[in-house]
């Protein structure tokens, strides 16, 4: 593979990201998937980089799950943007920052829509005042939360205390990295790097040491896939593309897999427990998993935040490997543990 | 004697300069690199026939050679004027020529595989275009893959930058299927141990001797043709390929594994094209290819009175299109001097 090929494909497709002043908002799923991934991203933004970003608790789901299952109608699903909109720009902010690569697709979808046809953004205008009497401005600039985490890399880079280099090798950690179908597919110049060697992700693993492992099922779906898993009968199709993609990447022994959607993760972790009690196989080292993270995660560790705080003990594919390669230190007893010190109960199959 | 300024010494260039100059008329070619014959110089063999390019470049080298016309090579048009019925061309040697009449011949670009970036074309080992076959396929050419051994899977992706909305070139190029064809047979008699396949979305055998050599590469090659446009192409730890694809005629998916991807590649009218049209104030199709006043009767003819066109800068077109298309530009100059 030739490194110079995609470093052209990067260099033709950069995108603006705002530098400052973000209006976040936050994902529907992963506050349950991954509780800690989206406190972690504030808290890096605010503390770490000095950076301005608002978030306001009226703001709700896109409906974007509901809109792709044709449950929820294209005029509907503006106007809920256009709500969101107006949230930003009664705050005062013309950036607007995502945290869930679904509804980033969607809001990418819908200000190009109102770009190509202005009088479907009059029409929503209307529905949004005469529905809730608010008004809005289209945002400046809309970036996914991982453009901005993959703008300040390098300034992460700079105050890292974990490298991603294996601690017991002195080698980079090889890392696979997934992209949310909806970060850049349907608009290639959306995303860093593009739709079919996205940088947005290789740019983080890189500036913090570790090295990405290109395998041949990177593009293919993670398995989420909206109908493959909303429809119960559906689900083996879902594991069957997770299935295919770890299958893929086995031979390259990856020590991590990083994402930036909410599916990806979630998917790719649950289903690699749901092999193992199917087919008794794993894909890690020594009969264990591949730890999945979400990039807000991968960035706590590399800054020095504590695993638990991370919320990796909310991961079904156990991270401690990772740790361990990293160097991390972590007490096991408080892996369970709540924020009082007190064990919160672990994990059980209950009625499966 | 009258003076014609031909842009491009391609083949189109050199068959519409021997032409005008069999007329009696005095001829300038002017080619930005330094060897006339444009793209021709680059290929092997020649389809339907396996005629070697040199049999052709070689003929229209002692034919070109034989007539009295000038060419100024390694030269570019930087300006052009046009003031009492003539043309007074400036070029980028600080030259200053006057014509009676211009002919544009500035021919096409191969279609820049890079653009289907699904492909992984620069970036995955094994994955080369129609062009660069057409090296490898030169006595000496090295046609081993990863750890030197001989492919032993190959595919070949028709319609690359035809035909094609992604890439907004919605025309078709004409010569990739032949050209895939040929291609296939010329490496399945160097490496008959390979299984080829071809995916196509049409295969167009509209010439002379293409249909026979279509069904001769099924029959007596064994060269399997899929209906279906490849929708990624991956590298595989041992560098081979992992293609995808959709069998349209069985209506089913399909994967496979191959050591080399071929890229068919099209053609484009370029940069050189449009900086030529925008010199001459010659408009172009949406194409991007130089437009003609008429299909049918005037098709040498540009939108300026006394700039004429010839070959490939108008449309994709086989070099014998061109050779044809280059001659009737000459006939076409010819008359309208005369009528002058």
């Amino acid at each position: 593979m030739k490194r110079e090929g995609k470093i052209q494909v990067w260099k033709d497709y950069q995108k603006e990201i705002a530098d400052d002043h973000y209006f976040y908002v936050r994902s529907c799923i992963r506050q349950n998937f991954f509780p800690g991934a989206e406190q972690t991203f504030l808290k890096i933004l605010r503390s770490e980089l000095g950076k301005d970003i608002c978030e306001n608790p009226h703001h709700t789901s896109c409906s974007g799950i509901a809109y792709h299952a044709d449950v929820v109608p294209f005029d509907t699903i503006q106007t809920i943007a256009a709500r969101q909109f107006a949230l930003m720009t009664e705050a005062g902010y013309q950036n607007f920052a995502v945290s869930c690569i679904t509804s980033f697709g969607i809001y990418s979808e819908i200000i190009e829509t109102w770009k190509e046809y202005p009088s479907e953004l009059e029409k929503i205008r209307n529905y949004l005042k005469r529905a809730t009497g608010r008004e809005f401005e289209v945002p400046q600039n809309v970036a996914h939360a991982s453009d901005i985490v993959y703008k300040f890399r390098e300034d992460i880079a700079n105050k890292k205390k974990f490298p991603l280099i294996n601690q017991q090798t002195g080698q980079p950690l090889k890392i696979v990295e997934h992209i949310g179908c909806h970060y850049s597919k349907m608009f290639p110049a959306k995303g860093v790097g593009g739709a079919e060697f996205p940088n947005v992700l290789v740019g983080m693993i890189e500036s913090w040491g570790g090295e990405v492992v290109d395998y041949p099922e990177r593009r293919h779906c993670c398995g989420f896939g909206f109908r493959q898993y909303l429809v119960m009968s559906n689900r083996g199709y879902s594991v069957s593309n997770s299935r295919k993609k770890f299958e893929s990447m086995e031979p390259y022994k990856p020590d991590a897999i990083l994402c930036n959607c909410p599916g990806c993760p979630m998917f790719m972790d649950r289903w690699q427990y749901v092999i193992e009690e199917m087919e008794g196989k794993t894909y890690g080292e020594n009969g264990q998993g591949i730890p999945v993270l979400t990039y807000e995660e991968l960035a706590g560790l590399v800054l020095g935040y504590d695993p638990w705080d991370l919320g990796l003990q909310m991961h079904q594919t156990n991270c401690e490997p990772l740790l361990d390669k990293i160097g991390i230190q972590y007490d096991s007893s408080l892996k369970y543990a709540g924020k009082d010190g007190k064990l919160i109960g672990k994990p059980a199959m209950v009625g499966c | 004697m009258k003076h014609i300024v031909i842009i491009g010494g391609g083949i189109a260039g050199i068959e519409t300069a021997c032409a005008l100059t069999d007329a009696g008329h005095w001829v300038t070619v002017i080619e930005k690199n330094e060897k006339l014959g444009g793209k021709l110089n680059n290929w092997s063999y020649l389809f339907p026939d396996f005629t070697p390019t040199e049999k052709i470049t070689g003929t229209l080298q002692e034919k070109y050679r034989e007539k009295d016309f000038s060419i100024l090579n390694k030269t570019e048009v930087s300006g052009i004027l046009r003031q009492n019925g003539k043309f007074s061309i400036k070029t980028s040697g600080e030259q200053h020529l006057e014509a009676d009449a211009l002919v544009v011949a500035t021919g096409y670009e191969i279609f820049d595989a890079r653009r289907k970036e699904e492909y992984g074309y620069k970036i995955y080992d094994h994955v080369i275009t129609s062009a660069d076959l057409e090296q490898l396929l030169l006595p000496g050419g090295d046609l081993t893959v990863a750890a030197g051994k001989n492919p032993k899977r190959i595919a070949f992706v028709h319609c690359v930058g035809s035909r094609d909305e992604k890439t907004g070139n919605h025309y078709c190029s004409k010569v990739c299927c032949i050209t895939g064809v040929k291609q296939a047979i010329e490496l399945k008699k160097r490496l008959p141990e390979a299984e080829i396949y071809c995916f196509y979305m049409d295969l167009r055998m509209y010439g002379k001797h293409f249909e026979e050599l279509y069904r001769e590469a099924q029959e007596k090659y064994d060269i399997q043709f899929i209906r279906g446009r490849l929708s990624e192409a991956s590298e595989k730890i041992d560098k081979s390929l992992l293609i995808k694809s959709e069998d349209t005629l069985s209506g089913r998916p399909l994967k496979m594994n191959v050591d080399l991807l071929v890229l068919l590649v099209g053609m484009e009218a370029g940069k050189g094209t449009a900086a030529t049209a925008a010199t001459c104030g010659i408009g172009c199709e949406e194409s991007g290819f130089l437009k003609t006043t008429d299909s049918f009767l005037k098709s040498n003819f540009s939108e300026q009175e006394g700039i004429f066109l010839a070959g490939s800068c108008t449309a994709p077109m086989t070099i014998n299109d061109t050779i044809l298309h280059a001659r009737s530009a000459a006939v076409e100059v010819d008359n309208w001097l005369k009528k002058k």
